[in-house]
């Protein structure tokens, strides 16, 4: 059986959040991944992000598609509601979930194989329709659950555990993002904690659809060398352009930068994102310019990571339709009727 | 020679060819309405190319007296403004009929016919000589025919024009060029021919109560009246209305007065898949939502449907069945998704099904669908079909119960949830087979995983035979239960207790009315049940047992009704006769006859018929 309760002990010295709950109670099942799999490490950096921002586990839905990588929604919020469809659909479950209550606060978790592939069509429209949630995609250049085949995300040359390299072109998710109007995205990797959890944070306050590229090895398929997904791979070539510091709201700022270096963002919710330039040439709000940059990066054989391009303020799937403010599920039945004496006047129309 | 004889006042049928796009569809509304304003029994149906401008397209209308408004195909008048198609529209006349025709160009002698009368006007010519510009030249042509029917057909001058005085109450302009065009054939064929013609109208009484809808406008309002609030979908031939109709009412009815802002979500998603999970998605969350879709979506979205099955998340579907397999004929009619809907998606599943006969049918199920698929947490289909959703219908006008309460199945609320130990998704704790669920962000004890992988009765992962089975087993039961709260069978019976049995669904039920009356006229009784819900009940089992034979009428190659009879009852397929038309037009009297033709003779023999 793979569905294992994990005792929930609690340190009395653990600390709590502003709801009294400790990081223990972000947690959920028992994982029943690959001892090692990129995908543990990231569930550990949404337990803590959640934690950290105080979210009430029953108002969060985490959504998931099929793949090794979303299987994890159990393994994190054990009292959210949860949702685990089919493969590479999603995106779809999370769109008519949110236009049916936009109260609840919404991530969902996929693949390469789920979103890059048989979902890549969701995945473009829930973008283009900039559904308000958190989607964070565990990269790991391979579908782990069905053993190994190389997945879209797959770069050309990279070998597969047989020895065989990969020679169709990758499709680039972050590049795929911002083409198609994304107004958050970001790429980090799941050994890098200190990086990827402030950036999920910030994904989590971003009003509209924050898509996180997380480079997430699967050590049992695509770990060995000639992988360009491996662990050692990412560490080697990965490049942070920007330092991401998230400040809830009303909290005090702490990290000092440099002056000039930080661009600080309001979020939706109030609290503040801080971008700090580890290159002094970019501009994480100018979407082209964005994207030439990366180009330049990929081309040096690195991985730019971070949080790339943020546009706070847009307007969401709720704003091109123009829904009331009360979530639609909250919305009284007495005014959805129209009543029998409408009915019959607009009839005489009929006649 | 079948001389339409003097007695056919107020029932015949007629049938006007022209080009899309051309503007003539409004010309024949304006026609339908004019004779339901008579007071005559009348229907109309469109018979239109799978393409946007230049192809042959006919509007048939048939009026009846008596009542019978199922399709005729047999055309007394042909008004024939489409040269294309001339051959074989003047071949549809019957004999001793008539031809309305253009003569502004001289008729091909192949096309003459000796046992009809041609009744020519110059129609192009005349718009030519009264009218500027091209569009409007084709635009009064339509009109102009009108103007010669109702010379022809004697219809009400007033009532013709009154109309065309609501329609362009705004635009004085074009009421008097209307006017112009209506006079204009009008005189004409005053002047020249013998009129009006032994078919011909005369005022009744009998729409007093009645509309003119179509279905998919019906269904739609059911949806606003349900409290849907989201709907997804995908553009497709010949569902597309009823998202238009729900978008309409929706804006009329659910626009917040204050804000200006929307009581509704409708989104056109990129496909239907998508929109099949963004219903269950917005039903997961405790919104009532839908899509409406035909046969080539529903094979898109079966996977989701077997989510939601297994998940048993509520969502209602709407299929508005046109011509399969693959893209068939997209715009004309079928009962070709029976089998599909019943038992869409891999592995073991069975959805509740309706059947509405006609649009009054529509909106009650539309209801209704929500109510099922909310208390019995699964799929529902409703199956419409192109003839029902998109042509119009002259049907009572739709009531509405001022007191009806959505019936929403087992939800916990927060309180009753404040109140249990612990909350198991899939635990049925009354043994009616239904386990209550919880809405996200209610509660936090509500909290479950929603998921389409083997779950136990407490809701958790398990690939454990006896767990999956016990909640497997449970599914087949509860859907099954639900046979009972489906929309009764409509059970017609002779004065003896007959033999012959009839079981029809949907749209065939007008067809099989008419061809019941006609064998009855002739001392043949004919039981008829008509099933208007799937799974199926006792009612439906006991006709079976109590005919020797059953007829089963409907509109698809595969004998899909019989079939699902075979399956779901315990009747053995020997008493049940397959009568089956399927070729994309709506079904008449002739199919149903034809089809019981050789099994009654016998019975037909013996009456001395
Ligand atoms: C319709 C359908 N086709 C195929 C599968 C089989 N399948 C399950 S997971 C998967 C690929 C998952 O890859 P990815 O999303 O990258 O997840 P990973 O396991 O690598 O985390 C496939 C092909 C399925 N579940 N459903
Ligand atoms: S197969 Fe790969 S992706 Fe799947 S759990 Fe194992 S390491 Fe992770
Ligand atoms: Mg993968």
């Amino acid at each position: 059986m793979s569905y294992i309760t994990k005792p929930v002990a609690r340190h009395p010295r653990m600390p709590v959040n502003a709801l009294g709950l400790t990081a223990r109670d972000y947690e959920g099942s028992m994982s029943t991944l690959c001892a090692g799999c990129g995908h543990d490490s990231v569930t550990a950096a949404l337990i803590q992000a959640f934690f950290e921002l105080d979210v009430e586990p029953h108002r969060l839905a985490k959504l998931s598609g099929i793949g090794c990588s979303s299987k994890t929604p159990t393994y994190f919020v054990r009292d959210a509601h949860g949702f685990n469809s089919v493969h590479g659909r999603m995106p779809s479950i999370a769109a008519g979930a949110n236009a049916a209550n936009k109260d609840l606060l919404y991530v969902g978790i996929s693949g390469d194989g789920d979103s890059l592939s048989i979902g890549l069509g969701q995945l473009c429209h829930a973008i283009r329709r900039n559904v308000n949630m958190l989607y964070v995609m565990e990269n790991n250049g391979v579908y782990g659950l069905t053993k190994g085949q190389f997945s879209a995300s797959a770069d050309i040359g990279s070998t597969s555990k047989g020895g065989v390299a990969n020679r169709q072109g990758p499709i680039n998710p972050v590049d795929l993002a911002l083409s198609l109007g994304a107004t958050f995205v970001a790429r980090s990797f799941s050994g890098d904690k200190g990086q990827l959890v402030p950036i999920l944070k910030a994904g989590m306050s971003h009003s509209g659809f924050a898509f996180i590229d997380v480079i997430s090895p699967c050590v049992t398929f695509n770990d060995h060398k000639g992988s360009t997904k491996s662990y050692a791979h990412t560490r080697e070539h990965m490049h942070e352009v920007i330092e991401t510091d998230f400040v809830p709201l009303r909290a005090e700022i702490k990290t000092a930068y440099a002056e000039g270096s930080v661009k600080a963002v309001t979020m939706h919710d109030g609290s503040v994102v801080r971008l700090r330039k580890v290159d002094d040439k970019y501009n994480a709000s100018d979407r082209g310019a964005v994207l030439e940059y990366l180009t330049e990066v990929r081309g040096r054989g690195e991985i730019a990571t971070g949080l790339l391009y943020l546009e706070e303020g847009g307007e969401d799937m709720h704003g091109f339709e123009n829904t009331v403010d009360t979530p639609l599920v909250k919305v009284p039945y007495e005014t959805l009727c129209p009543g029998s004496g409408a009915l019959s006047d607009l009839q005489k129309e009929w006649r | 020679m079948d001389q339409p004889s003097a007695s056919r006042v107020n029932d015949f049928a007629l049938k006007v060819a022209t080009v899309n796009g051309t503007g003539s569809a409004s010309a024949n509304g304006l026609l339908l309405q004019a004779l339901f304003r008579m007071g005559i029994p009348v229907s109309g149906k469109n018979v239109f190319p799978s393409n946007i401008q230049g192809l042959p397209t006919w509007y048939e209308i048939r009026v009846n007296k008596d009542g019978y408004t199922a399709r005729s195909p047999e055309f007394q008048l042909i008004v024939a403004m489409n040269p294309e198609s001339y051959a074989r529209d003047i071949e549809d006349v019957v004999s001793g009929g008539w031809v309305l025709y253009d003569s502004t160009k001289e008729l091909n002698h192949e096309f003459r016919r000796d046992d009809v009368t041609f009744i020519g006007v110059p129609l192009a010519r005349m718009c030519v000589d009264q009218f500027e510009g091209a569009r409007t030249r084709i635009l009064m042509k339509n009109v102009m025919y009108v103007g010669a029917l109702v010379a022809l057909l004697d219809i009400d001058m007033a009532v013709v024009k009154g109309m065309v005085e609501e329609k362009f109450s705004h635009k004085k302009r074009l009421i008097d060029a209307n006017y112009q065009a209506i006079d204009l054939g009008y005189n004409y064929v005053r002047e020249r021919f013998d009129h009006p013609l032994p078919i011909r109208l005369e005022t009744m009484d009998a729409n007093g109560k009645s509309v003119i809808i179509t279905g998919n406008a019906a269904a739609a309002l059911g949806c606003v009246y349900a409290g849907a609030t989201v709907g997804a979908w995908y553009p497709i031939t010949p569902s597309t209305s009823l998202m238009d109709g729900f978008t309409e009412y929706c804006h009329r009815f659910r626009v917040d007065p204050d804000t200006g802002k929307h009581n509704f979500c409708i989104i056109q998603a990129e496909d239907e898949l998508a929109a099949a999970g963004m219903v269950i998605g917005a039903a997961w969350m405790g919104a009532r939502s839908f899509t409406p879709t035909s046969g080539p979506g529903i094979s898109l979205m079966s996977e989701f449907i077997g989510l939601a099955y297994y998940a048993e998340v509520p969502s209602v579907f709407f299929d508005v069945q046109r011509t399969g397999p693959s893209t068939g004929m997209p715009t004309r009619t079928q009962q070709g998704d029976l089998l599909l809907c019943a038992y869409a998606s891999h592995g073991d599943t069975k959805h509740i099904v309706l059947f509405p006969a006609d649009p009054k049918e529509c909106f009650e199920f539309a209801v209704k669908a929500f109510d099922l698929a909310e208390r019995f947490q699964t799929p529902t289909f409703v199956l419409l079909d192109l003839d029902i959703g998109m042509n119009d219908w002259v049907i009572p006008q739709l009531e509405w119960d001022d007191s009806y309460v959505q019936d929403r199945g087992k939800v916990l609320s927060a309180q009753e949830l404040d109140d249990i130990e612990r909350f198991y998704r899939y635990l049925d704790t009354d043994g009616d087979f239904v386990a209550a669920r919880t809405l996200p962000g209610v509660h936090p004890k509500g909290a479950y995983f929603t998921r389409g992988s083997g779950h136990d009765k407490y809701g958790r992962y398990t690939e454990d035979s006896d767990a999956y089975v016990e909640v497997m087993d449970r599914l087949l039961k509860k859907v099954e239960s639900a046979g009972d709260h489906v929309p009764a069978p409509e059970v017609h019976r002779g004065n003896a207790a007959a033999s012959h049995g009839i079981i029809s669904l949907g749209g065939c039920h007008w067809a099989v009315l008419e061809a019941r009356d006609d064998l009855a006229s002739r001392g043949i009784e004919v039981d008829y049940l008509r099933v208007r819900g799937f799974p199926f009940n006792e009612v439906v089992e006991d006709f079976l047992e109590e005919h020797d034979t059953i007829f089963i009428v409907e509109q698809n190659r595969d004998q899909q009704l019989r079939k699902l009879l075979i399956n779901e009852t315990e009747c053995p397929k020997e008493k049940l006769v397959s009568v089956t038309y399927y070729g994309g037009q709506p079904l008449s009297k002739g199919h149903v006859l034809e089809g019981l033709a050789p099994f009654l003779e016998k019975t037909l023999m013996e009456v001395g018929s």
